[in-house]
């Protein structure tokens, strides 16, 4: 009885949270949102997909005739799944940790801007440049001029941890 | 690679994190502007309340025929000795721009390099240069029309509202304005900034030096009585203590002036609001734009006119002059969603005209929110828009259904309140059957919004003008022959935005506008092949050195810190609210009850879950002791003892629309008013808010509020005790920028 109603208490707790996610993206009050805006509503709620991946979901929320808006009907169902499911799950921070150190081959402790833009904007899924210039914007050390990864890393980690 | 992959992932994840708060903090500004622009509807309802209700017998008929006279009756050569400037001596120990006339761009370039260095130009200069531009700007027509054959490009500036930093910095990046550089200025030049004197004097500056080159635009705020509650007019009286209220009766003269509308090419039309199904720019050519002072002034009542009951029903039905006649399809009524690009589909009728920022709520429901009760409910309904319900039963309330169009039509603007200068107020009907018309389509101009969906629909959100959609887009362009709209009014992210098929375009060019980092400004350029082109900028220097985290942190701040001032207006409600949820009196609920119970009062539609994890520091397992967060919430900062605490909270939530009472009675602009004045106007508006506040508190507030006993009010002293401040600063101070 008492897990019976923890588990349906969450399964409304996660449809709340997932209703006020899409609310703030719902612009015109229909229960609609543009169909770009369903990454960052996914990723707000605390997953963390890949791009491939969100592309999937994405086709699973469209229409058959892509309006570009999804609908929250489909919306709800599908990503209630995901987040029950644990789908795309956070990476810890010390796997991040270990993913700058295998890019920092030299084990300098620190990693060039260059050095950073060329592997994220031309390997695994690539960024733009508006992508890549935000993240320098607050990975770069302004004095050495230099990523210092580790605190980087570790900032960005506790900034978020809510 | 696996690691790029996974960093792109994780970062990816944490951007749209941070673009989730972003626009949560957006709209929570959104949410509490547009709710706030309701006060102004109940303001102005206030006043028609007042000229109702006041007794000819009581002291209360000179305060409110105080507040209302309208000495319009010189002419203007009259007005033009009033304004005189000669006799203003300019002292030795000056140190701000001189000026002398004619104006030549050097004059012009040290004036606005003064103003950079902060400096003020003297009131005789500046009464000179604004009584220049009075006599131009009467020279010109009502709608400018503008070939771009001989140029290469246009600018066109959008909302500047008094961010001189911003001004300064289209023109550093596009070039002051000339022959070779024509510009148009869309209105909105004044308010919420600091700078907006300084504004004027430069626009009106270059306005002298190019006439046909520089075009300004009349916005909504190029308002006095607007002026009054968002700033100008207190700028103007803290900057000219002695020449104020001359400046700002000249500048009442200019506004009035001002064009309304700029056309290029016969192509492009440009205007600050926005238009409706009704706007037609022959009508617009053709009137007399001066008669219209203020969209906000009811016109003072007649001893002639009639039943009392017809004068207050009609001026309350003000609201529903700037659309419509019954017989309009109501089906599809537009809410204001917080991006502005309202509309929606297939709502209930009552879920309706709930204003920006609301979902599923009536209007009704928003009114009684507020603290008012039964009779009063009725008439704000009537004054602000109404669901399809609700407008009929005051239709058949007041015996008017039945009437064919014209009539209503007929009967309405006999009994509008508008806003003419007294000498057009004697006459016929007819004349005021044409006045009634010219002054919607002057409002609709300057107020009116787009929406997404097909329709015209009045603007209860603004009070004033229409929502219009896409079908009158088109209809009202392709019937004049217009390529394009450009407006303003409505703030942008990027600094502009395109609807309607793109053949809307909203620019606007106050950067920065709820706080710092909130949205970029913008200016078009358009050359001879109209298509539109945009510059992008974003003052202050210390935005730039913020990353994106933190100037996000930052805004978001504010708009928390705007949150938290909005719960404490409502303290009384949110405990009887949460008193619901705790029926032990335990003093302690669920954050899921808070979330509940904060929503139903406040009645902002934001995702409180989101929230909470800011407004609510202290949690456990997820519940919250209430009364100890609402006492953390924010102390305010008062000089006077008072006890009554839910007196505190009434004038605080009703703060803005007092300041701007206040400075509508303290009629010579002295920033004093008298106790007996403050004392009949507190009663006026408790009345009329139907809150129980005894004569008793009143008097004792007044009194203590009194400081040196004089029997008067520092108007500015008395504002002042109202400042929120955070108790305990959870969140530390703005992090230092990267060096």
């Amino acid at each position: 009885m008492a897990d019976k109603y923890n588990a349906e208490t969450i399964i409304t707790e996660t449809q709340k949270r997932i209703s006020n996610a899409f609310d703030v993206f719902d612009h015109e009050s229909n229960k609609t949102v543009d169909v770009r805006e369903i990454g960052t509503i996914i990723r707000s709620l605390g997953c963390f997909p890949s791009e491939a991946e969100l592309h999937d979901v994405i086709a699973e929320l469209e229409e058959e005739e892509p309006t570009g808006f999804v609908r929250y009907e489909k919306f709800l169902p599908t990503v209630t799944k995901i987040l029950l499911e644990r789908k795309f799950r956070p990476i810890p921070e010390d796997l991040l940790l270990q993913a700058f150190e295998v890019l920092d081959q030299q084990k300098r402790g620190h990693l060039e801007p260059e050095e950073l833009t060329k592997y994220l904007t031309q390997e695994g899924e690539p960024f733009t440049q508006e992508e890549m210039d935000e993240m320098l914007s607050a990975a770069v050390d302004p004095d050495k001029n230099v990523i210092l990864y580790k605190d980087f890393v570790s900032m960005m980690t506790f900034d978020d941890s809510r | 690679m696996r690691a790029a992959l996974l960093i792109q992932r994780w970062y990816r994840q944490y951007a749209a994190r941070l673009e989730m708060r972003r626009r949560c903090t957006w709209n929570i500004f959104q949410s509490i502007e547009y709710s706030g622009q309701q006060d102004h509807i109940k303001l102005y309802n206030f006043f028609g309340y007042l000229m109702d209700h006041f007794t000819s017998a009581s002291s209360q008929r000179n305060l409110v025929s105080q507040m209302f006279r309208e000495s319009d009756m010189f002419q203007d050569v009259e007005w033009e000795r009033q304004f005189c400037y000669k006799d203003i001596e300019v002292p030795d120990v000056y140190g701000g721009p001189h000026l002398s006339f004619p104006l030549t761009v050097s004059i012009v370039t040290e004036l606005v390099d003064a103003f950079k260095n902060k400096q003020k130009l003297h009131a005789r200069y500046v009464l000179q240069l604004l009584g220049k531009t009075w006599t131009l700007l009467r020279l010109m027509p009502n709608i400018s029309h503008v070939c771009s054959c001989k140029h290469t490009e246009i600018t066109i500036c959008g909302d500047l509202h008094g961010h001189l930093e911003d001004l300064l910095l289209v023109f550093y990046k596009n070039g002051f304005p000339s022959a070779e550089t024509p510009y148009v200025f869309n209105g909105d030049f004044v308010d919420r900034g600091k700078e907006s004197m300084e504004i004027l004097l430069v626009l009106f500056a270059f306005l002298l030096l190019y006439p046909l080159d520089v075009h300004l635009n009349r916005g909504n705020h190029e308002d006095h009585i607007v002026n009054l509650r968002y700033g100008f007019t207190k700028e103007v009286l803290g900057k000219y203590p002695v020449h104020g209220k001359m400046i700002l009766k000249l500048l009442q003269k200019i506004f009035s002036c001002l064009p309304l509308a700029t056309v290029i090419d016969q192509k492009v039309l440009i205007l600050h609001g926005g238009i409706s199904d009704k706007t037609d720019l022959n009508l617009i050519a053709k009137l007399d734009r001066r008669r219209f002072v203020s969209a906000l002034r009811p016109l003072t009542r007649r001893e002639a006119d009639g039943d009392d009951e017809d004068v207050s029903a009609g001026r309350r039905r003000v609201q529903s002059l700037t659309h419509g006649l019954t017989g309009q399809s109501r089906q599809e009524l537009p809410r204001h969603s917080v991006h502005s690009g309202s509309g929606l589909t297939g709502r209930s009728r009552q879920e309706l005209h709930s204003g920006s920022g609301l979902t599923g709520r009536s209007r009704q429901e928003l009114l009684s929110g507020s603290g008012l009760t039964g009779r009063s409910r009725q008439e704000l309904h009537s004054g602000s828009g109404l669901t399809g319900r609700s407008r009929q039963e005051l239709h058949s309330g007041s015996g008017l259904t039945g009437r064919s169009v014209d009539e209503e039509l007929r009967e309405r603007r006999r009994l509008a309140g508008l806003s003419l200068s007294s000498d057009s107020q004697l006459g016929s009907a007819e004349v005021l059957e044409s006045d009634a018309e010219e002054w919607k389509q002057i409002v609709d101009v300057l107020w009116s919004d787009p929406m997404s969906q097909n329709g015209c629909v009045p603007n209860e959100v603004r009070g004033g003008g229409c929502y219009w959609g896409p079908d009158v887009t088109q209809e009202v362009l392709d019937r004049h022959k217009l390529k394009l709209l450009i407006r303003s009014h409505e703030c942008k992210q990027e600094g502009y935005e395109f609807c309607h098929n793109g053949r809307v375009l909203t620019i606007f060019s106050a950067s920065n506008y709820y706080d710092v980092g909130s949205n970029r400004g913008a200016y078009i350029r358009l050359g001879p092949d109209l298509i539109p082109h945009f510059k992008q900028f974003q003052a202050s220097r210390s935005t730039r050195e913020l990353t994106l985290r933190q100037s996000v942190g930052r805004t978001e701040r504010s708009a928390l810190q705007a949150l938290r001032m909005q719960l404490f207006t409502h303290t009384s409600a949110l405990i009887r609210e949460f008193q619901e949820y705790d029926p032990q009196c335990t003093g302690v609920i669920s954050v899921k009850h808070w979330a509940e119970a904060v929503e139903k009062v406040l009645r902002l539609s934001l995702p409180w879950r989101v929230l909470r994890a800011q407004l609510v520091t202290s949690t456990r397992d997820g519940t919250l002791n209430y009364q100890h967060w609402l006492n953390q919430l924010s102390v305010i900062q008062t000089h006077t003892e008072i006890a009554n605490t839910s007196l505190l909270e009434t004038l605080y939530k009703h703060h803005s629309n007092l300041e701007s009472i206040f400075r509508m009675i303290d009629t010579d602009h002295s920033g004093l008013i008298s106790l007996e004045e403050f004392h009949q106007t507190w009663r006026l508006l408790s009345s009329h808010l139907q809150t129980v506040i005894s004569d008793e508190a009143i008097a004792e507030l007044a009194d203590s509020i009194d400081f040196n006993k004089d029997g008067s009010i520092d108007i500015n002293e008395f504002m002042e005790a109202f400042r929120l401040v955070e108790q305990c600063r959870g969140v530390g101070e703005d992090e230092p920028a990267p060096q």
